[in-house]
């Protein structure tokens, strides 16, 4: 009922509206106002160009000053530091050249509405003005280029030898991180070795596999370079942590790399923000299917002292898992059990990666 | 005059008599250029209407998360879950399915399906296209290739749900996600015989606009519609085969076991055999059409713009050289920048920097043309008609997206902004509004000649300020969302602190994109009302100079129901001084106006005369 009083209701004002129209129309073949050049609608529309250049520009300036704090992401990295510092510089020359564009723009129009007894003037061309508005923006150009290059070959040079390498395996739709172990060593992987117990693959008849682990979040050290050896399971992701202006496609098949160093510890940028619950998050930036949106993963950023201290005591991968460390060859048995700290005594320890698994059913079903 | 000439029409043994042939091949399978134009312009609104449709479905998503959306169920069904909420995989497919649908079916059939076809006999004085027939399969063929981009609109597993990009692995397997499977078979036949039409349609435009000049019409007095539509069609014959043969390589690493493009993959419980194969290869390939794809749909509303801003500012377009030679530049460098679009996906850092630098080079020539718009309009005489309001829309996006894509061609900065809604704005402004503004521009600017009769003005004006308003109340903010670092093809951002934020901005984008989208529909009304009960529309409605206003009102099949009226001049002389009239068409040779001649003009009279000798013999051979 209430909806076919609404049908109803919506059918009268087309209907008003359309008569509306026709009024109008017939109006302006009474007026003959069909027939000349220009109407008062000219001098209408160039006003609203006016009003809209002062509204827009308004609204404009009052919003990214107001809400400055609110649409820009603290920054937690050095080469972060230099890419918005290229940002800010390229913003301020953009932003220039869009407020004087848009204001000749939009006051031409009051400008030089049509009259009846003024004649345009006939301005076909002038190599100079031509050759000038070629060359300054050629010039500006080049000095971004320039200092977008510097930036861009630092940031994609090669990694410096003390890096912490870790290892994020993208997955539909987890992140899944590895560490070296006390070799600082990550050992090999080949994809045919994935199954339900080796998620990632893990080759551990590699010796420097034998003392990896995967923590369920990841943690880094400030002030280190870090460098992120990036794969994938089954389609393209995309490794984006926005803090640390970070972001690197995983692509099955072709490892990848980035490699950052982190400038502030959470519990830094915990008092930095004011949000005693502030976390850096790993993202995917790379439409991968059905969880996309869903692919977080925490990133805790410690000192090198809280850093090196959770990584000694983080349980190896072996030692979490029987199943993993039935895969282990008999010759490297003995190492093995030296290499990932197990006891001889039963571990006892529910094994993380059972966890994940469960964690991942979890989400996946509340999607 | 040319206008004289209509008096000879009968004495022409051209087939000028309207009525012969039935209504099948006068309107359906019909090999005249106006009609073949209509069709792609219908097809294309019809189009645009599911695409905007689309993104209000998961504008809603974006706006309302919260918002029960079981009212959409008898159009969606099983895409909404009993709880209202709209399915994660089929907002994927929504947004895939609008990228598809705007840019190819909408930009690049629409625009230049309609404006190639109409304008291009028409401008350089041509009885038809130089082939009918091929132009007629161009339209069966984008025909059958939009049925079937419809069909997989409607099936179980969803249309393709990867991005418009289909980027794979996540489109060869279906295994990744359901609209890998039949939808994206649909997609990849569709976009075949999309290129096929498309081809066949460019082949004939670059033959018709090398060929079939008229008398006069040389390459430097073109409208710079012809050349914009000229350069458009050799961009796309040299891109869209790159496209078919990356599509091919997929429909064998989808159904024949190859390995192109998939490698060292481990799904569904099991290693795939596939080894050696490289993601990124496809994404060099999709982005070697992607990226000139981008000026096939932005320069034949540039160049539509140029002819409208000229005409209706009643000045030459400045800097018709320049304007020419920025469209060169741009059709050249669109070929060698592809890669920006890959800057973060493990390409060889190297390259990163060759392409940021073409890229920035690319912004000189769009700078260019700019300015010369702007001069342009200084100290015009301004005629607002709607498509001169949506013209100058125009200008405002290129400028407005064009600045930000400073901000992503530069490869440190896009680490950050890439895959961004910094991306979706800049995008959306610079290639989607703003094509979508030009080709506005150009219906209400040739609707009288294509329809004989006149759109409403008022209604017009309304629905440029709604639109004009609306398109920036849609994209400005993304802006801001795309600086905190929102992620695009995101369903919802509440799994992530560092997104859970900018709720009632995104609230705000959707409300616009509704209206915007609403305010679509007095347009809808003012062409197909006016289409009916419209004025009658004079000849030369906006005074303008160019050719195709010297035709009968309703031009019948050749066009021009005399001779082929011969071409004299450019078509920008407006406001020359000394002219009494504010406009000179090319038509009107430089001997009948002593009075505005500029001295090198007042030499061209005696070559005028030995041309004029020469016609009669032309004429007759036809």
């Amino acid at each position: 009922m209430f909806q076919i009083v609404i049908g109803i209701g919506v059918v009268l004002v087309l209907l008003i509206l359309f008569m509306m129209f026709r009024i109008g129309t017939l109006l302006n073949v009474a007026k003959g106002s069909d027939k000349k050049i220009a109407t008062g609608s000219n001098k209408v529309n160039a006003g609203l160009f006016l009003v809209l250049l002062i509204g827009g520009f308004g609204w404009m300036f009052w919003y990214s000053i107001v809400y400055f704090d609110d649409y820009t992401l603290p920054v937690a990295s050095e080469h972060g530091v230099v890419t918005d510092h290229l940002f800010w510089v390229t913003m301020a020359i953009t932003g220039f050249v869009f407020v004087v564009t848009h204001i000749l723009l939009f006051v031409f129009p009051v400008k030089y509405y049509y009259k009846e007894d003024r004649k345009a003037m006939f301005f076909p061309e002038n190599h100079k003005l031509e050759l000038i508005w070629t060359v300054v923006p050629a010039i500006v150009l080049a000095g971004l280029v320039f200092t977008g290059l510097q930036a861009w070959n630092d940031i994609t040079s090669e990694a410096p030898a003390d890096s912490e390498v870790i290892e994020v395996f993208g997955q539909q739709f987890a992140w899944v991180p590895r560490y070296s172990g006390a070799d600082d060593k990550l050992g090999d992987f080949d994809y045919r070795k994935i199954s339900l117990d080796n998620k990632l693959g893990v080759d551990f008849t590699d010796e420097e596999a034998l003392d990896d682990f995967i923590p369920r979040e990841i943690h880094l050290p400030k002030g280190k370079p870090v460098l992120f050896k990036i794969r994938a399971r089954d389609v393209l992701h995309s490794v984006y942590a926005p803090h640390f202006r970070l972001k690197m496609d995983a692509v099955p098949g072709m490892p990848t790399q980035f490699h950052f160093v982190p400038t502030k510890t959470t519990a830094e940028m915990r008092e930095e923000t004011g949000n005693p619950e502030f976390n850096y998050e790993l993202a995917c930036a790379e439409v991968c299917g059905r969880g996309h949106f869903a692919m977080r993963l925490l990133i805790i950023v410690d000192t090198p002292e809280e850093y090196e201290k959770w990584k000694s005591e983080h349980k190896t991968l072996l030692a979490q898992s029987e199943e993993l460390m039935n895969l282990v060859p008999a010759e490297l048995k003995e190492l093995a059990k030296i290499k990932a700290g197990v006891e001889e005594t039963v571990v006892e320890e529910i094994p993380v990666m059972e966890e994940e698994s469960s964690d991942n059913e979890e989400a996946q079903a509340s999607l | 005059m040319t206008m004289a000439t209509a008096e000879t029409m009968h004495n022409n043994d051209h087939d000028h008599e309207e009525h012969h042939g039935n209504f099948w091949t006068n309107y359906i399978f019909c090999q005249d250029h106006k009609i073949i134009a209509k069709q792609f312009l219908i097809s294309g609104i019809f189009w645009a209407v599911i695409g905007g449709g689309l993104s209000v479905i998961f504008r809603l998503q974006l706006g309302f998360p919260e918002m029960d959306l079981s009212w959409l169920k008898p159009i969606l069904g099983e895409w909404i879950d009993p709880a209202g909420k709209l399915d994660p995989e089929f907002y994927l497919a929504l947004v895939t399915m609008h990228g598809t649908i705007m840019v190819f079916f909408v930009l690049t059939a629409g625009l230049s399906g309609t404006f190639s076809n109409f304008l291009i006999p028409l401008q350089i004085g041509a009885r038809d296209m130089a082939s009918g027939f091929m132009n007629m399969l161009s339209y069966w063929f984008f025909f059958v290739s939009s049925v079937l981009m419809f069909i997989s609109l409607f099936i179980e597993t969803g249309p393709a749900s990867g991005g418009w990009v289909i980027y794979p692995p996540l489109s060869a397997l279906p295994q990744a996600m359901s609209g890998s499977g039949l939808g994206m078979t649909l997609w990849l036949v569709a976009m075949v015989f999309f290129i096929v039409s498309s081809l066949l349609g460019s082949v004939n435009y670059i033959a018709t606009i090398i060929n079939m000049r008229t008398k006069g019409m040389s390459f430097a007095k073109m409208p710079l519609t012809i050349w914009a539509f000229f350069l458009t069609a050799v961009i796309g014959i040299l891109s869209f085969p790159v496209l078919f043969a990356a599509a091919l390589l997929l429909v064998f690493d989808r159904s024949f076991g190859t390995s192109f493009y998939l490698s060292e993959i481990y799904i569904g419980g099991e290693a795939l055999p596939n080894m050696g194969g490289s993601p990124i290869l496809f994404q060099h390939l999709f982005w070697f059409l992607g990226h000139p794809e981008v000026y096939i749909v932005l320069l034949p509303a540039l160049g539509i713009t140029s002819e409208i801003i000229s005409t209706n500012s009643r000045k030459p377009i400045f800097g018709y050289r320049a304007m020419i030679g920025s469209m060169l530049g741009i059709a050249v460098l669109s070929f060698v920048v592809w890669a920006h679009h890959m800057f973060v996906t493990g390409m060889n850092p190297f390259l990163g920097s060759v392409f940021m630098l073409l890229t920035l080079i690319i912004a000189v020539p769009s700078a260019v043309k700019v300015f010369n718009y702007l001069t342009t309009l200084w100290r015009g005489n301004l005629v607002f008609t709607p498509a001169m309001l949506f013209s100058i829309g125009l200008v405002s996006f290129f400028i407005s997206g064009g600045i930000t894509g400073l901000f992503l061609g530069n490869s440190a900065i896009d680490i950050q902004l890439h895959d961004t809604y910094f991306v979706v704005a800049h995008f959306h402004l610079v290639m989607g509004a703003a094509s979508f503004f030009g080709m506005v521009a150009g219906v209400y600017h040739w609707f009288p000649k294509m329809f004989g009769r006149m759109m409403n003005a008022k209604l017009g004006y309304i629905h440029f300020w709604f639109t004009f308003i609306g398109v920036y109340l849609v994209f400005f903010p993304m802006h801001y969302i795309g600086i905190a670092g929102f992620p695009r093809r995101y369903y919802s951002f509440t799994n992530f602190d560092t997104f859970n934020s900018f709720t009632d901005l995104n609230m705000f984008v959707s409300v616009a994109a509704i209206l915007t989208f609403t305010a679509q529909f007095i347009f809808l009304f003012n062409f197909f009302y006016s289409m009916f009960k419209g004025r009658k529309a004079p000849a030369n409605p906006w005074r303008s100079n160019a050719l195709e206003w010297t035709t009968p009102v309703n031009p019948g099949h050749g066009n021009w129901p005399g001779e082929i009226p011969t071409v004299y001049r450019w078509p920008y002389d407006y406001s020359k001084p000394g002219a009494k009239e504010d406009f000179i068409p090319q038509t009107v040779p430089f001997s009948e106006t002593p009075e505005s001649n500029l001295p090198h003009e007042n030499d061209l009279i005696a070559q005028e005369k030995s041309q004029e000798d020469a016609i009669v013999v032309d004429e007759s051979k036809h």
